[in-house]
């Protein structure tokens, strides 16, 4: 405390925060248009936009959007069902996994731990890329258009099992060997005191790996071609890009109204609000995260 | 080897059938994982193969004709692989340089606020953009970029009384607008990275140089920059190491199939999608895919050795 008020009393500090207040004010500002713009055209009067184009500070307000959209939820409800349920499977699935390989491989009497954490490791340096990967699914396992393949294709990443393993670090190797000497065996050890013990790591690749699946549109273009198996993000990527082709390329008539500009925007807070709501209680499980296993792998 | 397994001292050096039986719960609780990666990442590596190969959904994995480099030299002709592989390394180059500017910046004016609350929004915000998917930030490009209604088609249209103007036809544009947009949503993201390097610091050394007078930009320059070096040199090496892989989700949300950018736009990853799922040109795909990987692969190795001869506390592995 003593540091903080000699740091602000010194005038070269007022100069600095001076310069640094409005910069990260700026910055930050800049980082939040993009989020009230879409708010703010959500709750915009459709024909409003279409003659002055998206704006800040409209003038014009409607619930019209949000009407449309809880008049007939079925579509967006199960969406958010499809991502609710491929969220949760693959999570539990990956936690668990993740969560026993990097209690193993912390293991210091386990001889091949170093083996196996660069037979994972490895997979960041090579990869037979995206090609092979498709065929796979999609010829081999046969699981297009099944939940499985996007499941299975977030389950686990190096990132997230070394993140663990970094994680189970801090918990003392005497523990363990007190629970060897007491006759416990390996998985023992891991269920009774590991799991207890690893609460902060278990609970930031839960959210990494939630974070994954939520905001996962990428695997279900690739897998899924059915529309009515779209999860909420490919869903919300569907209705963006349905009308917009036609505009981006200027073939557009001018004057003729597009339909629904705010029920996209509507879509995009629907689709973005859970996380929005989440974010302030879960943010520094990322922090901790990132802080502890993005620098050394 | 025997020999060598007998001479060594203690129990390790047994063989791995051995230690199979003797941690076979250990072995079992990485079953999962080894299998995953086996079945997900090592088999397609051996997919490569269809790189060679003119494949066809119809003849299979197996029934499509061997081709030879037919694709390499196909991908070669077009003269795709040049400003593909330039489009790819030089956006990398500019995310990773600019990337970590703003994000040190950021860190560096974060850790020398003296108000913890503002400190705590301002971080918070700049976060916020990691959080959101891919998809929110097309929602976003289309609300500013257009063509019948955006923001700042609007906005230019005004200004400069063109009408006609179109961000979506006007590609030069394009390369400031993927940088920022990744600037954008990876900010929070590197600043908190950095801002934990500055946090262990400690102390003592900002007091000694207060004591000995040294302003705010003092500090800065001659002890927090400093000592942030061995952070940012592995993040360097870390990103250089995958900079034939592009960001394929900005480019194409951002991009999509808007044929009008792709000469200043498309990178090796939205290409090889293209030709996957647009083109179903699969022999294509693989062949500029096992490129990248390739290239991408002996860059890492090249990085790892040049680091490990002079630096082996950087070295990657």
């Amino acid at each position: 405390m003593a540091k903080a008020n000699k740091i602000k009393t010194t005038k070269d500090q007022k100069i600095f925060n001076c310069i640094a207040y409005p910069l990260l004010t700026l910055v930050t500002v800049a980082c939040l248009i993009p989020f009230w713009m879409i708010v703010v055209t959500s709750f915009t009067d459709n024909s409003y936009i279409a003659v002055n184009g998206y704006q800040l500070f409209p003038t014009a307000w409607s619930l019209a959007a949000y009407q449309y959209l809880f008049k007939a939820p079925k579509a967006i409800l199960r969406a958010y069902c499809v991502t609710i349920g491929i969220t949760v499977t693959g999570t539990v699935i990956g936690l668990t996994c993740m969560t026993m390989a990097g209690y193993v491989l912390n293991r210091k009497d386990f001889p091949y731990r170093n083996h196996v954490s660069f037979f994972i490791y490895f997979t960041t340096l090579f990869s037979g890329g995206m090609v092979p990967s498709y065929i796979l699914m999609v010829s081999v396992l046969d699981l297009q258009n099944s939940y499985w393949s996007v499941i299975l294709a977030g389950l686990m990443s190096p990132f997230l099992i070394i993140l663990m393993r970094n994680f189970m670090k801090s918990i003392p190797d005497a523990l363990i060997e007190a629970a060897t000497i007491d006759g416990a065996n390996d998985f023992q050890i891991f269920v009774k005191i590991i799991i207890h013990l690893a609460g902060p790591g278990i609970a930031t690749v839960c959210l990494f790996l939630a974070l994954g699946y939520w905001n996962n549109w990428y695997t279900p273009m690739l897998y899924l071609t059915k529309s009515k198996m779209y999860p909420l993000q490919y869903y919300l990527y569907n209705i963006l890009t349905s009308a917009q082709s036609a505009q981006q390329s200027g073939q557009a008539v001018e004057g003729v109204q597009f339909p629904g500009e705010s029920i996209k925007m509507a879509m995009a807070v629907v689709a973005t609000g859970p996380i929005l709501l989440l974010y302030p209680y879960v943010q520094k499980y990322f922090v901790k995260g990132i802080t502890i296993g993005a620098v050394k792998g | 080897m025997k020999q060598a397994a007998s001479a060594a001292p203690k129990k390790k050096k047994k063989g791995l059938l051995y230690d199979l039986k003797k941690h076979w719960i250990m072995w079992l609780m990485l079953v999962p994982v080894i299998v995953f990666f086996i079945v997900f990442h090592y088999l397609p590596m051996a997919g490569v193969y269809l790189a060679f190969t003119d494949f066809s959904f119809k003849g299979g994995l197996f029934g499509s004709p061997w081709v030879g480099m037919q694709n390499f030299k196909t991908l070669w002709d077009q003269g795709k692989i040049a400003y593909l592989t330039r489009n790819t390394i030089c956006y990398n180059i500019a995310f990773i340089f600019l990337g970590n500017f703003c994000q040190i910046a950021a860190a560096i004016v974060l850790s020398r606020m003296t108000n913890k609350i503002m400190k705590k929004t301002y971080q918070t915000i700049m976060f916020l953009p990691y959080f959101v998917s891919y998809v929110i930030v097309q929602a976003f490009s289309y609300a500013l970029f257009n063509s019948g209604s955006g923001m700042v088609t609007m906005l230019v249209r005004n200004l400069t009384g063109n009408a006609g103007f179109a961000p979506y036809s006007t590609p030069g544009i394009w390369k400031y607008i993927i940088v920022l947009v990744y600037l954008w949503k990876q900010i929070g993201y590197g600043t908190v990275v950095y801002l934990a390097a500055i946090t262990s610091i400690g102390d003592d050394y900002y007091e000694a140089a207060q004591i000995d007078g040294a302003s705010v930009m003092q500090q800065i320059r001659y002890i927090t920059i400093p000592l942030l070096v061995p952070t940012f040199i592995v993040l360097l090496l870390l990103a250089l190491g995958q900079i034939m892989r592009g960001q394929f989700e900005l480019f194409y949300q951002l991009v999509g199939n808007q044929g009008q950018l792709f000469e200043a736009t498309d990178i090796l990853d939205t290409f090889v999608f293209r030709m996957l799922r647009v083109s179903f040109d699969v022999g294509i795909g693989s062949a500029a895919g096992l490129y990248q990987s390739l290239v991408g692969f002996c860059l890492i190795m090249f990085i790892n050795w040049a680091i490990k001869r002079n630096h082996e506390e950087y070295a990657l592995f």
